[in-house]
């Protein structure tokens, strides 16, 4: 009996001694330094801005929202930290850890590395949905993420039906119906800019480029939304793994393929729509998050989808950061930060893969 | 460990019966019955578009027959999950490929995927079972390398791996030996006789390649357009008359002067035979 504990122990330490396998324990280490990571950008993320509020005031305003006391901090601050930055912050926190978590979904189950939200016209397709819900139901809150909702579907299903082929490799064939639709979708955006009034024509010009500041109203809605969907995705992570490696893999190995496929499919389309919903097409952060973190975590989704959220949020946290900083007061699109990063990243990946 | 249904006496693990699958209006195959007992390594013979690759997927699961069914322990195919069904049947596919760099280990692992939830991390046993299946084929040393940087041999032996992890009853091959030189061919097989010469676990495998057929295949069949030809041991299987009529090439057949199984010889048209 204890000979045979004894084999068992050798043999997992001989595997554990090879190769860096993903364990319970491990997972839990990178979450706590992920974590920690992004509490610490956020704290500098609150304190830096054109009013300087100090640490102590910062904190006693947190501590005010949580219990509900009132802050020992002047009025005006209360109003900035509660009703200005901190939304702002949340909004940043929430669309760079969808935009991520979706791009290390689509990456996933397409099987390609170069897949994300932006790059496979999924965003831009969410935005006309949110557009179209804007123009013709402008008090319909609810309209606009559910709209955008159907826009990213609509994409993604357009999209894998062009790009998609029974064998072989058709990596290259998405990537290019995907910038065949995105291109067809920006002058659809362009051309519903130019048809409507003066007073939409700012919040759909912020759509195209992606905004983090704006009305905190849709902010509940779509942290409910996004934190269900990355829910589903990471419940779904060790499935995806296998579909990762082939469809006659996966099945032969016993993932119901097409039912994980759909599944995934629907909560990554959907919390990008609901982040484009809030904010407009931002560019890049869901290709370069994932590939970020495979390089540091390895490939297995369990840690790649949990630790693309939380990388994804402190990533687009300091992207707002400088680009709220650098030309201050003047600010810079948050979609020009990503896309600085993103395209020379794009490039690099691209050219790895050739 | 695990729980596996126990055999009635005789009842064979696989058997299939008047298997028949359409592409369209096109047939490619035709009421195909034979069964695999418990040892047994067959070999599934016929030139290409004869249906082989067909029914292996058949055989998985995975291609749903327009008539005739698959028993797996007497079991029919179609009323199991593709979970139960990956915990019986471990498939080693030609080739994998892979855009992601995950290790040998972690590839070897999703062998052990029907064994646990589908969220959550792998247990002691799961890890224990990856590490018998790579020791007994030999990928050890390569547990920590991503499979995209690995030989074809390499990748080859780290699927058979995969497959094994899963503790299968049956095991099915497509073409293990493609892509392969002929050292690694033979050690393929070879793995795959020592197994199931256990008595434990059944292989089918799918294969161009007569003479490793011949060498190490218990039994043999033929599948011409859809259809068996031939089917017994290999010295009954592999004869001069039924070669010619399945590939329509000039083959001789004699014996291998070591182990005495049938010896294919491929005679170019323009030479004369004596």
């Amino acid at each position: 009996m204890s000979e045979g504990a004894e084999n068992i122990s050798l043999a997992i330490a001989a595997v554990n001694g090879r190769a860096n396998r993903l364990t319970v324990g491990r997972l839990a280490r990178t979450m706590a330094i992920l974590i920690g990571v992004l509490i610490l950008i956020s704290l500098v993320a609150i304190a830096v801005g054109s009013e300087h509020v100090g640490l102590n005031s910062i904190l006693s305003i947190c501590w005010s929202l949580i219990t509900g006391h009132p802050a020992s901090a002047p009025t005006e601050q209360v109003s900035i930290i509660a009703g200005v930055r901190l939304p702002r912050i949340l909004t940043a926190i929430v669309v760079g850890a969808a935009l991520s978590v979706a791009g290390a979904a689509y990456q996933g189950l397409l099987k390609n590395p170069l897949a994300d939200p932006y790059i496979l016209g999924v965003s831009t397709g969410a935005a006309v949905g949110a557009i179209v819900a804007t123009v013709f139901a402008e008090s319909i809150l609810v309209g606009r993420p559910i709209a955008a909702f159907v826009g990213a579907i609509l994409t993604m299903a357009a999209v894998y039906g062009l790009g998609y082929k029974e064998r072989g490799s058709s990596s290259d064939r998405l990537i290019l119906s995907g910038i065949i639709i995105n291109t067809f979708l920006s002058s659809v955006v362009i051309f519903l800019l130019t048809a409507s009034s003066g007073s939409q024509l700012r919040s759909i010009f912020s759509w195209l480029i992606g905004d983090l500041s704006g009305t905190p109203e849709l902010l509940p809605l779509v942290v409910a939304i996004v934190v269900i969907g990355i829910a589903v995705v990471f419940l779904n992570a060790r499935s995806l793994n296998l579909l990762m490696i082939g469809d006659q893999d996966a099945q032969a190995l016993g993932v119901e393929v097409w039912r994980v496929r759909i599944i995934m499919f629907a909560a990554a389309s959907l919390i990008t729509g609901a982040v484009v919903a809030k904010s407009g097409v931002i560019g890049f952060v869901g290709l370069v998050v994932p590939h970020a973190v495979r390089m540091v975590c390895g490939s297995d989704n369990r840690i790649v989808i949990p630790a693309s959220g939380l990388v994804g949020a402190s990533f687009l946290l300091l992207a707002d950061l400088v680009a709220r900083t650098i030309l201050s007061p003047r600010e810079i699109h948050i979609g020009v930060i990503t896309a600085l990063i993103g395209a020379p990243v794009f490039v690099y990946l691209l050219r790895r893969s050739a | 460990m695990r729980s596996c249904p126990k055999l009635d006496n005789g009842q064979p693990l696989l058997s299939v019966e008047g298997l028949t699958f359409c592409f369209g209006a096109r047939s490619v195959l035709d009421a195909v019955s034979f069964s695999v007992n418990e040892g047994e390594l067959l070999a599934l013979v016929g030139p290409n578009g004869s249906g082989k690759t067909t029914l292996l997927k058949s055989l998985l699961g995975v291609l749903k027959p327009a008539a005739g069914e698959v028993r797996l322990h007497g079991r029919h195919l179609s009323t199991m999950s593709r979970r139960e069904i990956a915990t019986l049947v471990g498939y080693v596919p030609q080739d994998s490929s892979i855009h992601f760099p995950i290790t040998a280990l972690e590839f070897v692992l999703q062998g052990r995927f029907a064994h646990g939830r589908a969220l959550g991390f792998e247990s002691n046993l799961d890890v224990i079972e990856s590490h018998r299946a790579m020791e007994m084929t030999g990928t050890l040393e390569l547990a920590g390398r991503p499979v995209t940087q690995l030989s074809g041999g390499e990748r080859q032996r780290v699927m058979v791996a995969r497959a094994l992890a899963g503790k299968p009853s049956l095991l099915l091959l497509d073409e293990p030996a493609a892509n392969l030189d002929i050292s690694y061919q033979v050690k393929t097989l070879d793995l795959v006789r020592s197994l199931t010469a256990g008595g434990k676990i059944s292989a089918v495998v799918v294969t161009h390649e007569l003479n490793l057929a011949s060498e190490f295949a218990t039994t043999a069949m033929m599948l011409k357009a859809g259809s068996v030809l031939a089917h017994g041991a290999p010295h009954e299987v592999f004869t001069e008359p039924a070669l010619n009529t399945l590939f329509g090439a000039r083959l001789l057949v004699d014996k291998n002067p070591v182990s005495g199984a049938p010896r294919i010889t491929l005679v170019a048209p323009d030479r004369h035979v004596e």
